[in-house]
C-alpha cells in the first residue's frame, strides 16, 4: 500500500456527518413510522457505518485486493446468516 | 545507493527478515488485522442475527423492554464513541507525518472519551441492576411477558457487555501504544501497529453504531403512545 494520508479537513467532515446523522436518527426515533422507525434507523446507521469503514478505518484507500477479498467475504457471510435465517423464521407460519 | 527508497527500507530496524519491502510488510499486517476483524463480525454478527430473530417472534416485549433503556445516555455515548474515533483518526495521521507530539495527545484523548463512554455505561448498568431489569433469579418486570422481556434484557447486557469488554482492551491497547509512541518508537516509515490499534478500535465503534438504534431507538418512550 502506497500510504494515502488523508486530510484533516477530510476527518472533521466525515465526523461532522455522523455526529448529523446521530442527530437526525435520534430525532426521527421521535416519529410514530410504525416499522418503517427500524428501517429508517438501520439505514442511517449503515451510512454512519459506510463512512466509518471508507474513510477512518481507510478501505477506501486499501491498495491490496486481498484484503478488500477479506472485507467482502466477512460481509457476504454476515449477509448469509442473517438472510437465511430471517427467511426460516418469517416462513415458518406460512401455508 | 541506486535505490534509495529499498536501501533505507533494509535498514529500517522495523522490517522483519521474512518481508522484501516495509510496504509488503504493512500490506500483510493490515490484511492480517482485517482478518482478525472479519472473526469479530462473526462474533457479533451471531448475537445481532439472534436478536433479530427474537425480536421478530416476540415483537411486543422487546419494545417494552428497549422502553428502558435510557435515551440520552445512549445517545450521549454514540456522540463519545464518534468522537474518539476522530481523534482516533487523527493520531494515526499524526503517526504517519511522524508528529510524535500531537499523536500521543491524539491517544491520550482517545483513551479519555473511552473511559468516559464506560463512565456513562456503568451508570447505566447501574440503573438496570438497582430497577431488577438483569436476567436471572432477581429479575422483575411488571407487564404481560416478563420471560420474553428478560430475553430482551439477556441481548442486551450480553450484547453491550461484550461491547464494553471490547472498549477495554481498546483502551489496553491504545494505552500501550501511547506508551510506544511517546518512548518514539513509530515515525513515517513504521507505525503500522497504531494503524492497526486505530481498525480495532473504529470497528468497536461502528458495533455501537447498531447496537444504538436496535437497542435504544426501536421505540422509546415517546413513539409508543
Amino acid at each position: 500500500m502506497s500510504e494515502h494520508i488523508a486530510t484533516k479537513r477530510t476527518y472533521i467532515l466525515v465526523w461532522v456527518s455522523l455526529m448529523c446523522l446521530t442527530a437526525a436518527t435520534a430525532g426521527v426515533s421521535y416519529l410514530e413510522l410504525g416499522r418503517f422507525n427500524i428501517v429508517l434507523a438501520l439505514v442511517i446507521a449503515t451510512c454512519k457505518a459506510i463512512l466509518v469503514a471508507l474513510i477512518f478505518m481507510g478501505v477506501r484507500y486499501i491498495s491490496q485486493k486481498m484484503t478488500l477479498v477479506v472485507i467482502v467475504a466477512g460481509l457476504f457471510w454476515f449477509l448469509i446468516l442473517v438472510s437465511l435465517s430471517m427467511t426460516d423464521y418469517i416462513t415458518r407460519s406460512w401455508r | 545507493m541506486s535505490d534509495t527508497s529499498s536501501s533505507v527500507a533494509a535498514h529500517t530496524p522495523a522490517l522483519e527478515h521474512h518481508f522484501t519491502t516495509m510496504e509488503q510488510q504493512t500490506d500483510a499486517a493490515v490484511m492480517g488485522m482485517w482478518v482478525f476483524l472479519v472473526t469479530e463480525i462473526m462474533f457479533f454478527g451471531g448475537m445481532f442475527a439472534g436478536y433479530m430473530i427474537y425480536r421478530y417472534m416476540y415483537y411486543g416485549p422487546w419494545l417494552e423492554g428497549s422502553q428502558h433503556m435510557d435515551f440520552w445516555w445512549g445517545t450521549i455515548n454514540t456522540a463519545i464513541l464518534l468522537c474518539s474515533s476522530l481523534t482516533m483518526a487523527l493520531g494515526v495521521r499524526a503517526s504517519q507525518l511522524g508528529q510524535r507530539t500531537s499523536l500521543v495527545v491524539f491517544l491520550l484523548i482517545t483513551i479519555l472519551f473511552g473511559l468516559g463512554f464506560l463512565g456513562i455505561k456503568g451508570i447505566e448498568y447501574h440503573g438496570h441492576w438497582v430497577d431488577g431489569q438483569f436476567p436471572g433469579a432477581n429479575f422483575r418486570f411488571p407487564g404481560p411477558n416478563p420471560r420474553q422481556v428478560e430475553l430482551f434484557f439477556s441481548f442486551y447486557w450480553a450484547m453491550t457487555g461484550f461491547h464494553a469488554l471490547h472498549v477495554v482492551i481498546g483502551i489496553g491497547l491504545v494505552a500501550y501504544i501511547s506508551l510506544r509512541s511517546w518512548k518514539g518508537a513509530y515515525g513515517r516509515a513504521y507505525h503500522n501497529p497504531v494503524e492497526n490499534v486505530g481498525l480495532y478500535w473504529h470497528f468497536v465503534d461502528v458495533v455501537w453504531i447498531y447496537l444504538y438504534p436496535l437497542l435504544y431507538l426501536i421505540s422509546h418512550k415517546h413513539a409508543l403512545e
